[in-house]
């Protein structure tokens, strides 16, 4: 499993490292992110890419499973 | 419930919801004293906040605009009732406060931010197709520096009250926006006897307006620059369909309230110096795609808890002052008994706009993690 540790970093980067990891194409790719702009702008952007995301809520952060 | 609204907000619908707010909100404001083509400039409100403090005292431009204090509280509340609220800090400070700085000292060298860049195209002024080409062109090339692994580092939780540094400071604000005190005479709360800042619509429609906005951008995480950004990135068109519902409300709303005029020359509060509109954008285009968010969108942040995003807010109202007391801002096209006098920006500004893009080119090549 492929992992993004997108904490802390803001707007675009969490897009940005997670369409990395999607070219890799080592999946399922989990994907840490601290806030709902970078949950929804990741969910949109891997959706786009053609994976199922599925969201978890652990704490105030939210994991990201992407699979395709 | 909750989490039914945080979709649709996050949706097509919602982007394109708040752009259309915001385009018939500013024009609007407009039609109710706003300066024209000025319904809502983010750059040039807190120019005008930055003077009514006395920071600079360009006697034209001073005003505390509530829509500034509406748009950080707005945002405040909306993420406070979907609990978004979140304190963060850490990311660069003194980066941000640089880039906000410069961004501002961009913006005021075009007359605008990109929000009234927009809203200037809308009301027929074609110097801001020159404007908004260099905020393509600055965007550009901090895409490129996003592409090659710039980033300005993690922010880390933090205590709530870091986060609401910004929102307090807002509130104290608007205090003295409302009982607009005389510190001593001849002094602060300063206010324009004449000229932009002396125009404004009533000061509770300027705050209910804000706080819409604010609320409803912190949902969508609206942002002009994140538009054009997210397209060139990726060819991501979600934002940019807010900002094209924007730039289409307030067109319509301009003509059936007959705020449209089409030309280059003396346009209201603008200059057709072309290189300069160009230059300056550019500048500012790049600021704020190395800052991560138009002007608007450091502001939502700011309200949400986004401490970085606070301390480039207040680099932009810095940047305001010296863009004032150094004259580097532009100066608008005058006309004079039908001659028309081209303005644009003098010596120091554009030494200073040139000092920006080099600081902002610094920053984005020294930022760079290399995996």
């Amino acid at each position: 499993m492929a992992q993004v540790d997108a904490r802390g970093l803001s707007c675009p980067q969490p897009v940005i490292l997670t369409r990395k990891a999607i070219k890799a194409g080592t999946f399922p790719i989990q994907v840490t992110v601290e806030t709902v702009t970078s949950r929804e702008n990741v969910r949109r952007m891997a959706e786009r890419q053609g994976c199922q995301v599925a969201v978890r809520e652990e704490g105030d952060e939210f994991i990201l499973t992407l699979t395709r | 419930m909750r989490e039914r609204w945080t979709r649709f907000f996050a949706s097509r619908w919602g982007i394109i919801l708040a752009g259309a707010t915001i385009g018939l909100l500013a024009s609007l404001l407009q039609y109710w004293g706003n300066p024209a083509n000025m319904g809502i400039c983010v750059a040039c409100f807190e120019r005008d906040i930055a003077g009514a403090l006395g920071l600079h005292r360009a006697a034209v431009v001073q005003y505390l605009r509530p829509e500034i204090m509406g748009f950080v509280l707005g945002s405040t509340i909306a993420a406070l009732l979907f609990r978004e609220f979140k304190a963060r800090a850490g990311s660069a400070p003194m980066v941000r406060f640089v880039l906000g700085a410069f961004a501002m000292i961009g913006a005021l060298a075009f007359l605008g931010c990109p929000w009234r860049a927009l809203l200037r195209l809308a009301g027929g002024d074609l110097n801001a197709l020159v404007g908004i080409a260099g905020l393509a062109v600055g965007i550009l090339v901090g895409v490129q520096f996003l592409k090659h692994g710039y980033n300005l580092g993690r922010s880390n939780k933090t205590y709530a009250s870091v986060g609401w540094m910004m929102p307090a400071l807002t509130i104290g604000l608007l205090l003295l926006a409302i009982y607009k005190p005389q510190f001593s005479e001849g002094g602060a709360i300063f206010s324009s006897a004449g000229g932009p800042g002396s125009m404004f619509a009533p000061l509770l429609v300027s705050l209910g307006a804000g706080l819409l906005i604010g609320f409803l951008a912190q949902r969508t995480r609206f942002c002009t620059m994140g538009s054009l950004r997210d397209v060139i990135l990726m060819g991501d068109a979600h934002l940019i369909s807010g900002v094209g519902a924007l730039v289409a409300v307030a067109l319509v709303s301009n003509l059936i309230l007959g705020q449209f005029q089409l030309g280059f020359a003396a346009q209201p509060v603008a200059h057709s110096n072309h290189l300069w509109n160009f230059g300056g954008m550019a500048l500012a285009g790049l600021a704020f795609a190395l800052a991560g968010g138009c002007p608007g969108r450091q502001l939502f942040l700011a309200g949400e808890g986004d401490s970085d995003a606070g301390v480039f807010v207040l680099g932009m109202i810095t940047g305001a002052a010296f863009a004032h007391n150094f004259a580097l801002a532009g100066k608008p096209d005058s006309l004079t008994d039908g001659v028309l006098a081209v303005g644009g920006i003098g010596s120091a500004g554009m030494v200073a706009v040139v000092i920006g893009l080099a600081v902002c080119l610094a920053i984005g090549f020294s930022m760079r993690e290399t995996a």
